[in-house]
């Protein structure tokens, strides 16, 4: 027994953690009981916790890569997959604010990045999956199947995820040209994505502390890959070639009353001012460009010892603007810290439980107590008024009758669960949290 | 653990003969180096405990090594090592008269070249005799002793033997003990070590340092003392 838990070190379980390394080691632990799959940890909360957890990460080999598709077991990570195809010319078709993911964890969340509105999440890009049942039987599904559909964004709990094929992205060199915007309040940002719907990348920095006329202030930035005639003559030369990065770390746990309104709000301004000096466009690396926090190990314990919590929710189009505006204002008044969150343009909706639906989303993390506590309540209640859900691979505490109400969808998965006999055999904290 | 001495050897560049007793199941690791690394990887059949065919073994190779590792263990249970000879037989033949055989065969071929270097995963568990595992630890202890030996044999000949001692290490070996967290390395340190200690010329390594003065500490407790410890 192992006390375990998400990347926000809350909530603990005690479990039990087998790790497989091979076909045989999943099916052996699928028939000790009721197990839910876990890749490297990256989801927040309690998705890949639970009394019995199979450690997917032994399961690591790359089998092939053809025509651009690489077919790899799930426990393979997204930086594995970046260093060794990058310098060959090809690049993730999505991927999340970490690269330290696995496949296995990017397939069951179905996660999106800064290309959502354009490219569609993670699970457009994979060709098949092989997955384990709860009778040890190995499926192979693709896009199209109704069980495909179910295991994108099913959060481990439809079964394994043993192989896939992911078809990746060429690119022409390692660096992104950037061109970022300073949005002085919330319309402005939201103007400043929908003008900007054909930039490849979008993504905005926003500013949860601002209040009055500055509410939603944000820093914009959008990004395309680099073709070598963007480059000088010495990275054209070796356009995949990128200055390696001194990784930071946060040396010790920072107690809980290091990050206030006034260190934040003071961060924050901070970084609003350099971004709006610095508007325009500029060629960063890839690293920077898609990780800037993997450089800084350790960083969620500047979040001080009991952990941290995010919320990430998604409006629809139309209730948008009221809707951020009524969050932001609630989470300024709230005074609680949150740190520069995240606001992005996402697309349609694909897949049949996936997060993701045309809209904005808007992602922030709080210090774990009870006033965070509270103020995510609050933003639950604005979520559900707007017509808005949350982000399963991000929360650790949202009420059954939140996500109920907010996705209709969590009914059917939960019954489709039961009628494959699927419910018996993969089970999170998250899962019996939410009754599905 | 072999998989990531393998891993740790392509990623520098180095072309892979993989052995195991059932090769068809490295096929996905022969397919994962090459995918990864895009070096040579080939398969072959071989059995420690058959040391009748460890010389054509080594002559069948489609080209003798310039460093070769033998990863090759085996625990077993303790309660089962202590109460049937052939099980405790079978742990001594797989950590110490197998290695040691294929070893010797491959010294030979690098001493005949007048090159390489051998590499040997022994245990901190062969460094003391401890009621829990001393059955393997003997075999260890035996295995280790021979690496010495064999070291000091070659030293001569310009073929260089690396003894490993890794301390905990998350594998098959050791899944579902509780182990320490400082003292239990990733599989990944233990390959990334090797490589260094192969290029260094290292005599006997400690994948984690603390492991140096974890076992100091150990060799000298004093035996009236040791004897009555639970360790
Ligand atoms: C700094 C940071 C930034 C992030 N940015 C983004 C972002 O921009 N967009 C986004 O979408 N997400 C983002 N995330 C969340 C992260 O991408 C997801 O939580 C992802 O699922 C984590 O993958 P993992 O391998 O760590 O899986 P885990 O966290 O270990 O597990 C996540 C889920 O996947 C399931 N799972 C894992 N392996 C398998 C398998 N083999 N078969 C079936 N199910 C499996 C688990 O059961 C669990 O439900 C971010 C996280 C961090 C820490
Ligand atoms: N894990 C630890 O904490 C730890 C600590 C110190 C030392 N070690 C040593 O490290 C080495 C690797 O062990 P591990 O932890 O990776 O455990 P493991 O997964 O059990 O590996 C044992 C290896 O030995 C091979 N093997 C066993 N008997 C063989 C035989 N008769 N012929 C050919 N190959 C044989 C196995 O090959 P197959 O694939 O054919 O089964 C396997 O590759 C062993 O020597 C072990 O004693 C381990």
């Amino acid at each position: 027994m192992t006390q375990l838990s998400g990347w926000g070190r809350y909530p603990r379980v005690e479990a039990d953690i087998v790790r497989a390394r091979s076909e045989a080691d999943v099916a052996a632990a699928i028939e000790g009981g009721a197990l839910i799959p876990r890749g490297n940890g990256r989801s927040y909360g309690d998705s890949a916790i639970g009394p019995k957890v199979l450690d997917m990460r032994g399961l690591d080999r790359m089998i092939s890569f053809e025509d651009g598709v690489l077919v790899a077991e799930a426990g393979v990570l997204l930086s594995d997959i970046v260093q060794t195809f990058l310098p060959r010319g090809w690049f993730l078709p999505v991927t999340p604010g970490t690269r330290f993911v696995t496949l296995g964890g990017a397939i069951a969340a179905d996660v999106h990045g800064k290309n959502h509105h354009l490219d569609g999440s993670f699970c457009d890009f994979v060709d098949w999956a092989e997955v384990m049942g709860p009778d040890g039987t190995v499926t192979r599904l693709a896009p199209g199947d109704d069980a495909f559909d179910w295991l994108r964004g099913g959060m481990g709990l439809t079964g394994i995820v043993l192989r896939a094929a992911l078809r990746l992205r060429p690119v022409e060199s390692g660096w992104i040209v950037q061109d970022s915007v300073a949005a002085k309040d919330l319309d402005a940002a939201i103007d400043g994505f929908e003008a900007r719907l054909d930039a490849p990348y979008a993504v905005a920095w926003i500013d949860g502390l601002a209040t009055g006329d500055q509410l939603g202030r944000s820093i914009l930035l959008f990004g395309r890959h680099a073709t070598p005639d963007d480059l000088s003559a010495d990275r054209r030369a070796r356009p995949f070639a990128i200055p390696r990065r001194r990784k930071l770390s946060v040396p010790v746990t920072l107690p809980g009353v290091a990050l206030n309104r006034v260190t934040v709000g003071a961060f924050n301004a901070a970084y609003y001012a350099r971004g709006a000096a610095r508007a325009g466009r500029q060629i960063v690396d890839w690293d920077r460009y898609f990780y800037p926090l993997d450089a800084i190990g350790d960083w969620t314990r500047i979040y001080g010892p009991k952990g941290f919590l995010q919320f990430q929710c998604v409006l629809p189009l139309e209730t948008s603007r009221d809707g951020l505006r009524a969050a932001l204002t609630k989470i300024a008044a709230s005074g609680q810290a949150s740190f520069l969150s995240v606001l992005k343009r996402m697309g349609p909706q694909n897949g049949r439980f996936s997060f993701p639906f045309e809209g904005y989303t808007l992602a922030l993390d709080f210090p774990v107590n009870d006033r965070s506590l509270a103020l995510m309540h609050a933003l639950d209640e604005i979520t559900l008024a707007h017509g808005g859900r949350l982000y399963l691979a991000k929360d650790a505490r949202m009420p059954a009758e939140v996500l109920a109400k907010a996705d209709p969808r969590a009914a059917d998965f939960a019954s489709y669960r039961r009628e494959a006999g699927l419910s018996a055999a993969f089970a999170s904290a998250q899962s019996e949290r939410l009754g599905l | 653990m072999a998989r990531a001495i393998a891993r740790a050897f392509a990623g520098a560049g180095h072309p892979v003969q993989l052995a195991a007793r059932d090769p068809a199941r490295l096929e996905a690791d022969k397919a994962d180096l090459e995918t990864r690394f895009g070096v040579e990887v080939s398969l072959h059949e071989f059995d420690a405990l058959d040391t009748d065919s460890h010389a054509a073994f080594v002559g069948g190779l489609p080209d003798l090594p310039d460093i070769a590792v033998c990863v090759v263990g085996y625990m077993g249970e303790q309660s089962e090592n202590i109460a049937d000879a052939r099980a405790a037989a079978r742990v001594l033949r797989s950590n110490l008269e197998g290695p040691a055989s294929i070893l010797e065969r491959l010294a030979a071929a690098m001493s005949a070249r007048g090159s390489g270097t051998l590499v040997g995963i022994s245990s901190v568990a062969g460094d003391r005799g401890r009621a829990s595992n001393y059955v393997y630890g003997a075999a260890k202890a035996g295995f280790t002793a021979y690496l010495s030996g064999l070291r000091n044999r070659l030293s001569a000949e310009n073929v260089h033997v690396v003894t490993v001692l890794p301390g905990f290490v998350r594998t098959a070996m050791t899944e579902g003990m509780d182990l320490p967290e400082r003292l239990t390395a990733e599989p990944e340190e233990v390959g990334a070590a090797i490589v260094q200690a192969v290029k260094k010329r290292r005599n006997i390594i400690y994948v984690r340092p603390i492991w140096r003065l974890v076992m100091a500490v150990i060799r000298n407790i004093p035996e009236p003392i040791f004897k009555k410890t639970k360790l």
